[in-house]
C-alpha cells in the first residue's frame, strides 16, 4: 500500500539521518598534541579550566584533557600512569607523592580559600571569622554538617580543622555530623535540602546555583587558605608519560603568563585564586 | 502381542505369482533402503517404540497407522534418523546406482516455515543441504511449480493459508530431491479443503514412483495411496501387510477394533 | 519542570554547538557499543540455546545474574584493564571514547546474551527439529531463529541500547568526562546536577529521552509481522 511504503521510507531515513549525523560528527583531533591532566572536581566545576587551558593551547599549541575527580582518585590515576601531570590541593599528599618517586617535585601554583556556608538563621552561632571556635561551636550544637568523605582535597582539609579544633571524629563524633563520599557540588546540594553546614571551596559555592536557605558564616581565616599545586608526572616512572608536554604547563602556569590569567579569573567581578608561585 | 510372522514377510519380496495388493505386476525384489532390526526408543521412562523389524525398499508406500501416542511418529523419526535407536538397529543401505545414501526428507504436522518469502524458505533448505549455488534458483522455482505455489513465490511464507503452507513444505522437501520422503500426519490440521489440496500433491507424488512413509488417521488417503499399511499399538508394530491384505484378510482383534473406531485410549 | 522543558526546547532551537557535540557523541558510543555487544551476545546467547556441555548450567546462571551488573562495576573493572598499569595499558586508549565503546558493550553484553538466549530457546521448542530435520546444525538453527524472530531481536536490542545511552557510571569512568572529548548526555547531566544547576540537568534528560524516542520511533515505523499476528493468521 502507497501507506505503508511511505512510513516505511520515513523510518528508514529517520534512522538513517540519525546513524549518519552521529557518525559526520567523529573529531578530527587525533593529530592535536594534548596531554592528560587529572585535577579535581572542585577545580574544574569552579570554572577555571575553561578560562585557562585555552590560553596556554593559544600559547603552546598543546590540549590539556582534564579528567575531573577527587584528589585520593586524581593522586592514584596519575600513580598508574594513566594521567601526564597533576594539579591538586593536599600538599601533604602531594609531597607523599613526591617522596614515592612518582613526581620529581611539585611547585606552588595559586591559593584559594575555604568558606564555612550554613542557614542563615545560624541555629549554630558559628558566625565571624574564626573556623576553629565555629567549628567547636558546631559540634557543640549538634547541628547538621555535611562532609565530603571522599579523600578530597576538601576532606583532608576539612579533616585537619576538626583536628586544630580538637576534636576527635573517630571516637566524638558531633551529633550533626554526615559523610556523603561525593563532591561538593552534591554535598553542597545536600547542605542546602537539610540545611546544614558545609565547608566549601569559594569557587564552588559561587557557582552553586541551588543554594536554598545557606549563605556563607565564616571566612577570611588564613587556615582556610586553600595551596593548589602542580606535578609532572616521573617518565622514569611511566615511559610513555609526555613528560616534555606536560612539563611545558607546569612552566606555563608559574611563569607571569600563566599566574597572570589565573588571576583574571573572576565570578561575578570577585577573584577566585590568588596566584602564589615561587620564582625560579 | 506378537505380529504374526507370515505377515511381516510380506513386506519383502514379491516374488508371488500373482499382482499384488496395489495391481504393480511382479517385480524381482526392490532395493531395500532402510531397515529396522529389533529397534527401541525411550523418552526417559517410557519405552516408545519396543522392538521394531522393519524393511524399506524402494518404490514402497508405507502408510503407519494407530492412535495418538502409540509411535507413528517416534517410528516416522527413527526411520528418517531425526531420533536415535537406544537399542537395536537402524541400517542404511547404499542405492545401487550411485552407491550413495539416500536422501531423505520430512514433512511435518504444523510446518515450520521462517518469516521470511516462499523462496528464501525454499532456498534456505537447499542452503542446508549444501546444494551448490548455481543449482538453488532453478531448483526452487521448479518445486514450487509442482506445488502450484508459483504465484506466492515472494509472498511472507506465514502469511500463506494452512494448505498452501503445507504444499509449501512439500515443495521444500521436494526440492532437496529426496529418495525417500517421511509425512508425519500432514493433513491432520487442515481443514477438509486444504487437506485435499495436500492429499492431491502427495497422490502425484506417490503416482510418479517416490518412496513415502507416511502416518495418518486419514483411512482413505491410507487406502489410495498406500502399498502397504502398518498398525502401530503402545509402541509395537502388530501388523504389516500389503494395503489389500490389510484391510480386507482377517486382521488381529486390536486391528480390527482400531479400524472400526473403538480402540480405546492408550 | 516548565522551565527545564523550554530550556530544553531552546537548547535544540538554537541548534546549540555543545549540545549537538554531547549528543552526537553519546549517540556513537552508545550504538557502536550496542552493535559490538550485539556481535558477541547473540552468538553466546545462541550458542548457550542449544550447547550442551557439563557447566552448561552454570554459564546460563552466570549470564542472568551478570546482567544485573552496576555500569560502575564494568567501568571499574575496563578501567583496570586498560589502565597503563593495567593488562591492556600498551593500548592506551583510557579516556578517549573507544574506551567508553569498550566498556558499554561489555555492559550490555550479559543481558543481550541472556534475553536471546531465552527468545531462541523459545523459538527452538516450537520448529528446532524441522530445521535439524533440513540438515541444520543446532548453531545454525538458533542463528536463523534469531532471523525468524527478527521483531524480538531488534526489541531486546533496543532495551539494551536504551540501558547503554542511560547509563552513566561506566562512561564516567572510563572516559573521564573530559571536555569535548569523552563527554557525553548522561556525563554531562551528572556534572550539571553535581553543580547544582538542576534544570539544565533535567533539561539534558528531556533533550536525551527525546532523542531515544526519535530511535524508537523510526523503529516502529519498520511493518513486521509480529507473533501475535501470525498467530492469527494460521
Amino acid at each position: 500500500m502507497a501507506l505503508n511504503a511511505l512510513t516505511r521510507r520515513l523510518g528508514a531515513s529517520l534512522l538513517a539521518f540519525l546513524f549518519l549525523g552521529a557518525a559526520a560528527s567523529m573529531p578530527a583531533r587525533a593529530q592535536d598534541k594534548f596531554i592528560v591532566m587529572a585535577s579535581t572536581t572542585s577545580t574544574e566545576q569552579s570554572g577555571l579550566f575553561a578560562h585557562l587551558l585555552p590560553a596556554f593551547k593559544q600559547a603552546s599549541g598543546i590540549d590539556v584533557r582534564v579528567v575531573a575527580v577527587g584528589t585520593g582518585q586524581a593522586l592514584d590515576i596519575a600513580r598508574r600512569g594513566d594521567a601526564d601531570i597533576l594539579f591538586v590541593h593536599d600538599t601533604a599528599a602531594e609531597e607523599k607523592f613526591v617522596a614515592e618517586g612518582y613526581a620529581t617535585r611539585r611547585e606552588d601554583v595559586m591559593y584559594n580559600d575555604f568558606v564555612l556556608v550554613g542557614p542563615k538563621t545560624d541555629p549554630a552561632g558559628a558566625r565571624g571569622n574564626d573556623i576553629v571556635a565555629a567549628l567547636k561551636k558546631l559540634a557543640s550544637s549538634g547541628q547538621p554538617f555535611v562532609s565530603r568523605g571522599d579523600r578530597s582535597g576538601t576532606h583532608a582539609a576539612e579533616l585537619r580543622l576538626w583536628k586544630k579544633a580538637g576534636i576527635d571524629l573517630a571516637s566524638a563524633r558531633p551529633a550533626g555530623y554526615k559523610e556523603c563520599g561525593c563532591g561538593m557540588g552534591p554535598a553542597l546540594n545536600i547542605g542546602s535540602s537539610s540545611n546544614a553546614y558545609v565547608l566549601t571551596d569559594r569557587g564552588t559555592w559561587l557557582s552553586f546555583k541551588n543554594r536554598g536557605e545557606l549563605e556563607i558564616v565564616v571566612e577570611g581565616d588564613r587556615t582556610l587558605f586553600n595551596q593548589y599545586g602542580v606535578m609532572v608526572v616521573n617518565p622514569a616512572r611511566h615511559a610513555h608519560v609526555k613528560a616534555a608536554l606536560a612539563q611545558q604547563f607546569a612552566d606555563w602556569v608559574v611563569s607571569p603568563a600563566g599566574q597572570t590569567t589565573i588571576a583574571d579569573y573572576k565570578i561575578n567581578g570577585q577573584q577566585l585564586f590568588f596566584p602564589n608561585a615561587k620564582p625560579r | 502381542m506378537n505380529a504374526p510372522a507370515p505377515f511381516l514377510g510380506l513386506l519383502g519380496a514379491e516374488r508371488s505369482a500373482s499382482t499384488d495388493a496395489t495391481g504393480c505386476s511382479r517385480v524381482a525384489a526392490a532395493e531395500p533402503l532402510l531397515s529396522l532390526h529389533g529397534a527401541q526408543v525411550r523418552f526417559g521412562s517410557t519405552l516408545a517404540l519396543a522392538g521394531v523389524d522393519l524393511t524399506l525398499r524402494r518404490g514402497q508406500r508405507l502408510v503407519l497407522i494407530g492412535s495418538n501416542g502409540c509411535g507413528k511418529t517416534t517410528l516416522l523419526r527413527l526411520l528418517h534418523g531425526l531420533l536415535h535407536a537406544d537399542a537395536g538397529e537402524r541400517r542404511v543401505h547404499p542405492l545401487s546406482g550411485s552407491g550413495r545414501a539416500p536422501r531423505m526428507a520430512m514433512l511435518f504436522q504444523r510446518p515450520f516455515l521462517l518469516q521470511l518469502s516462499a523462496r528464501r524458505n525454499l532456498w534456505l533448505a537447499l542452503w542446508l543441504a549444501r546444494v551448490p549455488a548455481a543449482e538453488r534458483a532453478a531448483r526452487v522455482d521448479d518445486a514450487l511449480e509442482r506445488v502450484g505455489l508459483r504465484a506466492q513465490a515472494r509472498q511472507n511464507a506465514c502469511a500463506l493459508s494452512g494448505g498452501q503452507q503445507q504444499r509449501l513444505a512439500l515443495a521444500r522437501a521436494l526440492a532437496l530431491r529426496p529418495d525417500i520422503l517421511f509425512l508425519d500426519e500432514p493433513t491432520a490440521s487442515l481443514d477438509p479443503g486444504a487437506g485435499k489440496e495436500v492429499e492431491a500433491a502427495i497422490d502425484a507424488l506417490g503416482a510418479s514412483g517416490m518412496t513415502v512413509v507416511m502416518s495418518t488417521h486419514n483411512l482413505g488417503l491410507a487406502r489410495r495411496l498406500a502399498t502397504h499399511v502398518g498398525y502401530l499399538e503402545a509402541g509395537r508394530l502388530l501388523l504389516l501387510a500389503p494395503t489389500e491384505r490389510f484391510f480386507n484378510d482377517a486382521p488381529p482383534p486390536a486391528v480390527q477394533a482400531f479400524l472400526r473406531g473403538e480402540s480405546p485410549w492408550p | 519542570m516548565m522551565e527545564s522543558i523550554a530550556l530544553a526546547l531552546n537548547l535544540i532551537a538554537r541548534g546549540d554547538a555543545e549540545l549537538l557535540g554531547i549528543t552526537a557523541l553519546s549517540l556513537r558510543v552508545s550504538l557502536s557499543g550496542c552493535l559490538l555487544g550485539a556481535t558477541m551476545g547473540l552468538t553466546l546467547g545462541a550458542w548457550l540455546a542449544v550447547a550442551r556441555f557439563p557447566g552448561h548450567r552454570v554459564l546460563v546462571w552466570a549470564v542472568n545474574t551478570l546482567l544485573a551488573m552496576p555500569a560502575v562495576i564494568v567501568g571499574l573493572l575496563v578501567y583496570l584493564l586498560l589502565s597503563r598499569s593495567g593488562p591492556l595499558g600498551r593500548w592506551g586508549i583510557l579516556f578517549t571514547p573507544p574506551a567508553m565503546v569498550i566498556a558499554q558493550a561489555i555492559l550490555v553484553t550479559p543481558m543481550i546474551a541472556a534475553l536471546s538466549r531465552r527468545l531462541v530457546a523459545d523459538a527452538l521448542a516450537g520448529g528446532g527439529d524441522q530445521l535439524v530435520a533440513l540438515g541444520a546444525r543446532p548453531f545454525t538453527a538458533a542463528l536463523l531463529m534469531l532471523v525468524h524472530e527478527r521483531l524480538a531481536t531488534l526489541t531486546l536490542l533496543l532495551t539494551a541500547f536504551g540501558r547503554a545511552i542511560g547509563e552513566v557510571g561506566a562512561v564516567m569512568i572510563v572516559g573521564g568526562n573530559i571536555a569535548g572529548v569523552t563527554r557525553v548526555m548522561t556525563t554531562t547531566i551528572a556534572l550539571e546536577t553535581s553543580k547544582g544547576d538542576l534544570p539544565l540537568a533535567v533539561a539534558l534528560g528531556i533533550v536525551l529521552l527525546g532523542v531515544v524516542g526519535l530511535i524508537h520511533g523510526g523503529v516502529a515505523m519498520i511493518p513486521v509481522r509480529d507473533k501475535a499476528q501470525r498467530l492469527a493468521m494460521a
